[in-house]
């Protein structure tokens, strides 16, 4: 049992991509096991190493955990990336969570049939524009800090990192009304860790495309 | 600012109930604003205190939390409710989050259209039936214990049994495979203040009616 921490997913970004970012970000070396057959995953249920039959999983610390936030939280506490007390969890945890509502609607858009594809992305430039990026420039504003919440990193500056360059990919010119942001993007992307993770050869995942969907909706009936 | 917390959200269960299970359980008093009309739900996003423009919000302990898990994990630290160290919280979080995929059908499918909605329950049964109560029923087995996590209360025991209430209004018999489950159940609402939360006259809201959708659909213009 190796002791670095080990990522079972495809060989995508998915719901696993914030918790490699957040590895990356913690300087905690993991390993990947790719699912890449229909009897990869049943195998991993057959096991029951899945408690509810879904990846993504992580084995860590003699734990199976499966279940994004429970391993995000997990990993967050161990490294020191939630916050000095309770009430910066709960400030880490609100906008930790705005974060992931958005992430949530850019992740739906590659199961999207394609004639409603246009008008997803359209409602997500809008919130992104109008509820989201105004939300945590505000915040920024507000304390004149490098980093959202208590003049520390935090797995949300590193959540908010990761949307951004998302953002980014579907509209480069959304970011402009945001120095605040632009400046913690820069700032955040030159930290070390984050910094090795952004370069080629790393563990992060590239877009997913067409072609690579389609196999795997025909593989994984989906 | 001292006092009691206070709820803004529609009279109705949605994303504020588990919020009002979790207090009952911890025998906290709280007081609820309920939005009426669809001017009350404006005011509060004019009056900047709605983060991401949506609700639930708490006013709590000086700060207004939004986003249910946010708020819920705020409370459950407060209160206790999150066991004693990061491995249990892991475990609380990977089970509650389990109940959340659930109960995300469930919040949702009282205003879908009719043909949608008994899509929706006959896979919440199907789920319930096949991979969320077993799942559980399997923990409890486990470890013999009254609790699903350290021998003690936590917020995941909460959301099961609200679950279990909740699944139980779609079909009465839902756990009679689930021993261990009905003793849970049965040992959570005995305690005092769950009893009283069980009674007639508590917070606890009512299933959703047709009369709870058309004003939901006033307020939230959906």
């Amino acid at each position: 049992m190796s002791s670095k921490p080990v990522l079972h997913y495809f060989n995508a970004r998915g719901r696993m991509e914030c918790i490699r970012w957040l590895l990356a970000a913690a300087g905690v070396e993991f390993e990947e096991k790719f699912i890449e057959s229909p009897e990869d995953l049943e195998k991993l249920r057959k096991d029951g190493k899945l408690m509810f039959e879904q990846v993504p999983m992580v084995e860590i610390d003699g734990m199976t955990l499966v279940q994004t936030r429970a391993i995000l939280n997990y990993i967050a506490t161990k490294y020191d990336l939630s916050g000095k007390d309770m009430k910066e969890r709960a400030l880490i945890d609100m906008y930790a969570e705005g974060v992931a509502d958005l992430s949530e609607m850019m992740g739906q858009l590659i199961v999207t049939p394609p004639d409603q594809k246009e008008a997803k992305i359209s409602l997500i430039k809008d919130r992104a524009k109008n509820r989201y990026l105004p939300a945590f420039e505000k915040v920024l504003k507000s304390h004149g800090q490098d980093y959202l919440v208590g003049n520390r990193l935090s797995r949300v500056d590193i959540h908010l990192l990761e949307l951004l360059l998302y953002v980014e990919e579907i509209d480069s010119s959304l970011l402009a009304p945001f120095p605040l942001l632009q400046a913690l993007k820069s700032r955040l992307s030159s930290l070390p860790n984050v910094k090795k993770f952004l370069q080629p050869g790393s563990q992060r995942k590239p877009p997913t495309d067409e072609k690579a969907l389609e196999e795997a909706r025909k593989a994984f009936k989906f | 600012m001292a006092g009691k917390p206070l709820f803004h959200y529609d009279e109705a269960r949605g994303r504020m109930e588990s919020v009002r299970w979790l207090l009952a359980a911890a025998g906290v008093e709280y007081e609820e604003k309920f939005l009426q009309t669809n001017e009350d739900l404006e005011k509060l996003r004019s009056d900047g205190v709605l983060m991401f423009q949506q609700v639930p919000m708490v006013e709590v302990d000086g700060m207004r939390l939004v986003q249910t898990r946010a708020i819920l994990n705020y409370f459950s630290s407060k209160y206790n409710l999150y066991g004693k160290d990061m491995k249990e919280r892991a475990l609380i979080d990977m089970y509650s989050e389990g109940l959340a995929d659930l109960n995300e059908l469930f919040i949702v499918y009282p205003y879908d259209p009719p043909g949608v909605k008994e899509a929706k329950i006959a896979q919440m049964k199907e789920k319930a039936k096949n991979r969320y109560f077993p799942a559980f029923e399997k923990v409890l087995k486990s470890h013999g214990q009254d609790f699903l996590v350290g021998n003690k209360l936590s917020k995941a025991d909460i959301h099961l049994v609200e679950m279990i209430y909740n699944m139980e209004e779609l079909d009465a018999n839902i756990i009679a495979n689930f021993p261990l489950l009905q003793a849970l159940k049965t040992r959570i609402s005995d305690m005092p203040n769950i009893k009283k939360f069980l009674q007639p006259g508590s917070r606890r809201q009512p299933p959703v009616d047709e009369k709870t959708v058309l004003k939901a659909r006033k307020i939230f213009k959906f």
